[in-house]
């Protein structure tokens, strides 16, 4: 039952790191995978505010903060005026950007691993075992965080503009939609959920590096293309599967060596069987 | 301001060395229905593109009510009031009917993006005024009923209507419809008629519009330019254009 728990709350953050992914893949059309490092610069702004005997809920906003400014910025001066230029060029932008990020982190609080404790290890007794109060946060968050995106997206017209964007960009803008600004308004969003994820992420690993990003970065990457990329339902049943698996995994001592292995040969799998992933659709190309 | 909605003066675009048009003078006049013919490859489509700022002219202006809209962008052309539809159909296919009619009324949206996300009072408000105007449209096209179907699984020429409804809902000032008739059988084709002069009457709309279908253009348009390899060809009423022995040759050769 632990392992269960201790898995959603993996999935839970894979599937907000994921989110940021497929949005912006699905509405930019390109993989941005200077991601996980916005997730590292968050947890560095958790780590600077809790040093400073800040407040869990001021370290959060710290994240989000810095998140969503570096989100805005990598693509207001690296990804924006490539927007016309060929998808291998902005993805080797995004991996310039990954490094670039690393590189100042480095050299703001050089490259050693440093102990952030979020919250003070606390468990409740539930379903006849205990859980940690960190836990409990990251399910119940997560799972509002999902289900506010989703009416964002669905309900609104903003949501509907970011889903005309996806469809058919030219379209969106011969209909007036400013398509840079949801462009913009997508890397925000993406990045603001990444800093709730580098919050979850310091609560279960409680340790800062510069090279924190990648790990969680690449896994939520395989999770957004198991649950098919672009699609947002998929990204979370994607990150939540992957969290599952790999806390499974890791805890039965017969497979814990292979996890990584099992989780990328997952990928493989499926990439195999159904290439579009769990929740992509089929693109059929009109003539 | 101007006499007419649109105009142009020597409009036209390069492709490097190839003109794909050139010359091209139009003068629309407040709630016409102007017709803009021309056999395959003429360019009327580019036309089209060089008035919504898909392409940038490489010779000529245009304007909107007089103002100079030249080099502008996509964006700011639909704010000032030119919209289109797409020769092959281009809907928001896995958004609802009244969905894709909302994401058109993105320009006249009254409150900002803080109060939408926050959704304060007048959010509501607006909201709610744009759902009951974009139902309204709707039902002008008989799509009130599916306002909840996703797009794409309406019959074609259900399709055809709502991406009118989709243009007039940015609140156009000039409708440009790439052919609107493509594809429909004869019964359809006459009920398109209708709806077009429909919106025209309805709306006071102004209408430029791209048509093969002589049956279509004969029963509706005042005023036709045709194009022949990216230049004008002859301009004038539709009975005189059609019946003109020059354009007979263009369409059908010697």
């Amino acid at each position: 039952m632990d392992t269960l728990i201790l898995g959603l709350c993996y999935g839970g953050i894979y599937a907000l790191i994921a989110l940021g992914y497929t949005m912006v893949y699905g509405i930019a059309k390109m993989l941005n995978f200077a991601h996980g490092d916005i997730i590292m610069a968050g947890a560095y702004a958790i780590f600077v505010v809790l040093s400073a005997q800040g407040h869990v809920i001021l370290a959060l906003l710290a994240a989000i903060v810095v998140c969503t400014a570096l989100g805005l910025l990598s693509e207001r001066l690296a990804y924006r005026p490539l927007r016309s230029a060929s998808p291998l060029a902005v993805l080797i932008t995004a991996i310039g950007v990954s490094y670039l990020l690393q590189s100042l982190a480095q050299i703001f609080f050089d490259s050693q691993k440093r102990p952030v404790t979020v919250l003070p290890p606390e468990s409740v007794p539930m379903f006849g075992t205990t859980v940690s109060v960190a836990s409990l946060w990251t399910l119940a968050l997560c799972t509002v965080i999902m289900v506010v995106l989703t009416l964002f997206i669905k309900k609104t017209r903003v949501g509907c503009a970011m889903l005309a964007v996806s469809e058919d960009r030219g379209a969106a803008q011969l209909m007036g939609i400013n398509v840079n600004f949801i462009i913009a308004l997508t890397f925000a969003i993406g990045s603001a959920l990444a800093a709730f994820a580098s919050l979850f992420y310091l609560m279960q690993t409680s340790v800062v590096e510069p090279t924190l990003g990648a790990m969680p970065g690449i896994k939520a990457f395989t999770a957004a293309v198991i649950g098919g990329i672009g699609s947002i339902p998929g990204a979370m049943v994607g990150g939540i599967l992957l969290g599952v698996i790999e806390t499974f995994s890791s805890s039965s001592p017969a497979l814990s060596p292979y996890t990584t292995a099992i989780e990328f040969g997952l990928l493989i799998v499926i990439l195999l069987v159904r290439p579009v992933g769990l929740f992509g659709k089929k693109r059929r190309e009109k003539v | 301001m101007s006499q007419w909605v649109l105009e142009t003066q020597s409009l036209g675009i390069s492709f490097g060395g190839l003109k794909a048009v050139q010359d091209v003078n139009l003068q629309v006049a407040p709630q016409a229905l102007y017709g803009l013919i021309g056999p395959n490859g003429a360019g009327k489509t580019t036309v089209f593109n060089l008035l919504t700022g898909v392409y940038r002219p490489t010779a000529g202006r245009f304007f909107l009510e007089g103002e100079d809209l030249t080099g502008r962008s996509t964006v700011e052309i639909s704010h000032r009031g030119i919209a289109r539809t797409f020769q092959n159909i281009r809907l928001f296919s896995n958004l609802s009917v009244i969905d894709n009619v909302l994401v058109g009324m993105g320009n006249s949206s009254p409150c900002t993006l803080a109060e939408s996300i926050l959704r304060l009072p007048r959010f509501y408000t607006s909201e709610k005024k744009l759902r009951a105007a974009a139902r309204e449209l709707l039902d002008v096209f008989g799509l009130d009923e599916e306002r909840r179907t996703v797009a794409s699984n309406l019959p074609y020429g259900k399709q055809r209507k709502l991406e009118i409804a989709r243009a007039l809902a940015t609140g156009p000032k000039l409708l440009l419809l790439d052919e609107p008739a493509a594809g429909m059988n004869p019964q359809e084709t006459a009920e398109l008629t209708e709806t077009i002069r429909f919106v025209r009457d309805h709306f006071h709309m102004t209408i430029l519009l791209i048509e093969h279908d002589m049956s279509l253009v004969s029963g509706l348009c005042d005023e036709l330019t045709v194009l022949n390899f990216g230049t004008t060809l002859m301009q004038g009423k539709t009975a005189e254009v059609l019946h003109s022995p020059e354009v007979i040759k263009a369409y059908l050769g010697d």
